[in-house]
């Protein structure tokens, strides 16, 4: 017989740091999800998306640039036909019966400025990536390294809202910069994700120019600090981390000529990142007290490593791990435990994930955590069985306000109940429980789903209310929206 | 069902009333006004991202102002010319509405604002201007949620609860008063049956939850009601169109006789580093949608817009002079904007602190010389009736030395 104190421990724990069990997932884990997760951790398993056509980022941004060549030549061409047949009309009078000019201007015009039907490259290639990315949490065993991965993204996100070339790249951004890091050093993080073209294109600093350097003497261009403040305010140290307005623009003036190749450059390949020396501001400079010579790219390289470093930023980034997985207030001594692994280790990710796991306060602090939309969505989807709808699961993440890879700024989205235990979001989760359930098989029982997953977890209450439902949608409906489905 | 718990009965309402104006409210003039029939509105609107308040009211009759801002500095001539509002200032072209208005005295501006904070944080900005608080970190509730818990609790304006117009409701909207919650949204509705059984549950087990949902399922009927029932999503919050679409859900359900009388919107979109544009551009259509709301105000609240009064609020400003990329870095001081039947405008409220180096804050950024807490406490007791010590120490903790901006109410 299983015993149900370990049953109602392991689910807590596929609660707490993974995406919530599937039918059937206790047992394939052999009882004990958190070791496995251990497992996980320890062989450094991050999965790697698979679907159709998902490009490298040069791939995306040049695919991207071909497309809006391709749209500007067809329009081109559209705009040149319909000029050669008003030349061609203004050139022939009127002939025949007198009803036929009427007809003639009847017939549709083909709209000038408006581009024939094509595929749209853009579109088709951030939902495949949502799709990839969605399927993975979808069809993970454990979910704590897709967890990292979702916490790692929002906490160096981007905002596909800027404009096209972040939409076609928000997905292999993540596939890029965040995954492979997920188990490794927070440094190497750091690194890949301020050189990747979508966080230079994201917070502008593809466009930066040292005023001093060659660029920024002949173009009369200069300096955007939007990158270099967003790297210690949110990135690193946090705010309140020990750095000054001067610090910000030193930093900026450090990054300067980490760019992107664009269809203009006559060196490399289009979309890959690319150390400009031309806009780079020549000359030593001095950040959080620490000289660093002009060593080109190095030179900002070396600044990264040790802002990764700082002690302000192992405790900005512990306190953000703490909340996100254990309360929205957490426990100080988990903060100082997470930290002090994140010290100690020169920024081990792997090693601080093993400390979360094996904390005492992130296995008896009771599940208070409200699940974010995106969260919800995948919870409720691996919870029924239903067949995945990427469509249904980025409209209804949007509608909750959770839109993938598009927080409102570069603070990425909010993680405490304040931000989800809204009015208008409890509505809709409501209403998508609803819409989920009804297209659930008609022939699930409820309360065999429901023992199935949260069922060593859930309480009386919650038992009773799905066991008296008057229809088996509406008793799946009431365990998606039970507080313990909800929360973790 | 529980979601009918928190709506008082008719005669307990009046008790409530009565007790509240005769122990904490009745030495306040304008509140007996209100009292008296006047049923007043109130609508902020908070930029996100750092409205840049030298393009968006011009100071071109200052001299420094042309060579600051370079490719993107407005001018009272060209193709789109900037519209003049009293010979120093002049209005962003992309918002003819405001312009209108302000001609017909209902909108003003208040330039060189700012709150108390004074680092360049968008979100710890944000957390102060919507906090009401003198300081970052203090952030559990909004000035505009803690002003209505303030009000006598039998009064409309505050029975009714402040709006929090988006999924997820603006800060300063939040707290221990009532909280409705709107925003367009297109999936089928759940039933009625499996929202209260839903609702039973949370009452037993949960009661954050519960609170959240019934404001939710409340404000989804009064939609319906208001037939609102069908509306869809055009763009988001940092969008033209989404502006305007957002305005005019509030603006209905404002206008219904059972609607909220309070909402605070954010809108998106004004973090302008590169490429910000002058009388075109990204930053002009963001106005432009700004001004639109402007008018879906107008239109849809009908008679109760002669009642009205729209805070528009930014936590910071931007650089006074253009950045490497035609853009503007993080700056402080600002633009405010209020219109409204109830705004006595017509006029540009302002200290000019200058453009020239000495006269920067910082030597980079337009010196701030008026609180915008000032200006947002004028209105809040002459609009809504509060108290100067209610304002100082519930509403704007710590700014009983910051006196309330009067005269700025119609």
């Amino acid at each position: 017989m299983a015993d149900r104190n370990s049953d109602a421990r392991s689910i807590a724990a596929l609660q707490r740091f993974g995406f919530g069990p599937r039918p059937g997932d206790l047992a394939a884990l052999g009882g004990d999800a958190l070791d496995a997760m251990r497992q996980i951790v320890r062989a450094k398993a991050v999965a790697e998306p698979t679907g159709d056509h998902l490009v490298s980022t040069p791939q995306a941004l040049r695919e991207l640039d071909e497309f809006r060549t391709e749209v500007q030549r067809k329009r081109a061409a559209a705009v040149a036909l319909e000029e050669a047949r008003q030349q061609q009309q203004a050139m022939q009078p009127p002939v025949g019966q007198p009803g036929q000019k009427v007809a003639s201007i009847a017939t549709p015009v083909p709209a000038i400025n408006k581009p024939p039907p094509m595929a749209q490259i853009p579109q088709l290639i951030f939902r495949n990536e949502a799709d990839a990315r969605f399927r993975c949490a979808v069809e993970a065993q454990t979910g704590f390294a897709e967890r990292l991965v979702w916490f790692w993204s929002n906490h160096f996100c981007v905002a596909v809202s800027k404009g096209q070339p972040n939409r076609v790249t928000a997905g292999s951004f993540e596939r890029e910069a965040i995954r492979p890091h997920v188990f490794g050093k927070f440094a190497d993080m750091l690194l890949a994700v301020e050189k990747h073209p979508a966080m230079l294109i994201y917070l502008d600093n593809r466009q930066s120019v040292g005023a001093n350097s060659r660029a920024g003497a002949r173009r009369g261009r200069g300096l955007n600090e939007n990158l270099a403040r967003e790297i210690m305010e949110l990135h690193t140290l946090g705010v309140g981390g020990g750095y000054s307005q001067t610090d910000v623009t030193t930093l900026a003036k450090i990054i300067t000529g980490w760019t992107v190749i664009n269809q203009f450059d006559e060196d490399g390949e289009l979309g890959e990142f690319r150390f400009n020396g031309n806009r780079h501001e020549p000359g030593d400079q001095t950040l959080l007290g620490k000289t660093y010579r002009d060593e080109g790219v190095k030179q900002g390289e070396k600044a990264l490593i040790d802002i990764a470093r700082h002690p302000s930023t192992a405790l900005f980034i512990a306190r953000k791990l703490a909340r996100h997985f254990v309360a929205d207030d957490p426990p100080q001594s988990l903060v100082d435990r997470l930290a002090r692994t994140f010290r100690d280790t020169q920024g081990d990710l792997a090693a601080v994930s093993l400390a979360l796991l094996d904390s005492k306060e992130a296995l008896e602090t009771p599940p208070m955590k409200l699940r974010s939309p995106q969260e919800f969505v995948v919870a409720a989807v691996r919870a029924t069985g239903r067949k995945f709808d990427i469509g249904q699961a980025l409209n209804v993440s949007r509608l909750m306000g959770h839109d993938l890879w598009n927080p409102s700024g570069p603070n990425g989205f909010g993680d405490a109940e304040a931000q989800w235990a809204t009015p208008d979001g409890m509505k809709v989760r409501l209403d998508f429980a609803s819409a989920i359930a009804r297209q659930t098989p008609g022939s699930l029982n409820p309360s065999e789903l429901l023992e199935q997953t949260i069922g060593p977890i859930v309480s009386t209450e919650t038992r009773q209310a799905v066991a008296r439902a008057e229809s088996r949608p509406q008793g799946i409906a009431l365990m998606l929206m039970s507080p313990e489905f909800q929360r973790r | 069902m529980l979601l009918c718990e928190d709506r008082i009965h008719p005669s307990r309402r009046a008790i409530l009333g009565s007790a509240g104006a005769l122990f904490a409210w009745s030495f306040i003039p304008k509140y007996a006004h209100a009292a008296g029939g006047r049923d007043p509105r109130f609508v902020a609107i908070i930029l996100r991202g750092a409205l840049d308040g030298l393009s968006a009211v011009a100071p071109i009759g200052d001299p420094g102002y042309a060579a600051l801002r370079e490719a993107i500095a407005l001018s009272t001539s060209g193709d789109h010319p900037a519209l003049p509002l009293d010979g120093f200032f002049a209005l962003h072209p992309a918002m003819p509405n405001f312009a209108r208005l302000y001609k017909a005295g209902q909108a003003l501006v208040v330039h060189a604002a700012a709150t108390g904070y004074r680092e360049r944080s968008h979100f710890d900005g944000q957390d102060v201007l919507e906090s009401g608080q003198p300081k970052v970190g203090l952030t559990q509730s909004g000035w505009l949620n803690r002003a209505l818990a303030a009000l006598p609790p039998g009064e409309r304006i505050a029975q009714k609860g402040a709006l929090g117009v988006g999924p997820i409701a603006p800060l300063v909207a939040r707290g221990p008063a009532p909280v409705l919650g709107w925003a367009p949204q297109t999936l089928p509705r759940a039933d009625d049956d499996l929202a209260m059984r839903v609702m039973d549950l949370y009452a037993r087990k949960d009661q954050a939850l519960a609170r959240a949902l019934s404001k939710g399922l409340e404000t989804d009927k009064l939609a319906t009601q208001s037939g609102m029932g069908d509306m869809k999503q055009q763009g988001g919050p940092a969008d033209p169109q989404g502006m305007k679409m957002i305005a005019a859900g509030a603006a209905k359900l404002m206008a219904a006789d059972t609607g909220p009388r309070v909402a605070a919107l954010a809108f998106e979109g004004w973090d302008t580093h590169a490429n910000e544009g002058a009388a075109t551009g990204q930053l002009a259509n963001r106005l432009g949608g700004l001004d639109s709301a402007f008018a879906e105000f107008e239109s849809d609240l009908g008679p109760a817009w002669k009642d009205t009064i729209i805070a528009v609020i930014t936590e910071f400003g931007r650089t006074a002079r253009v950045n490497g990329t035609t853009g503007t870095d993080h700056g402080t001081g600002t633009v405010a904007f209020l219109v409204g039947g109830a705004v006595k405008g017509g006029r540009v409220v302002a200290d000019w602190p200058g453009l020239a180096q000495g006269q920067l804050f910082e030597g980079r950024d337009l010196k701030p010389t008026t609180d915008v807490r000032a200006m947002l406490k004028g209105v809040m007791m002459d609009h809504l009736g509060l108290s100067a010590a209610i304002l100082a120490e519930q509403v704007f903790p710590g700014t009983e030395q910051l006196a309330p901006m009067r005269g700025l109410v119609a």
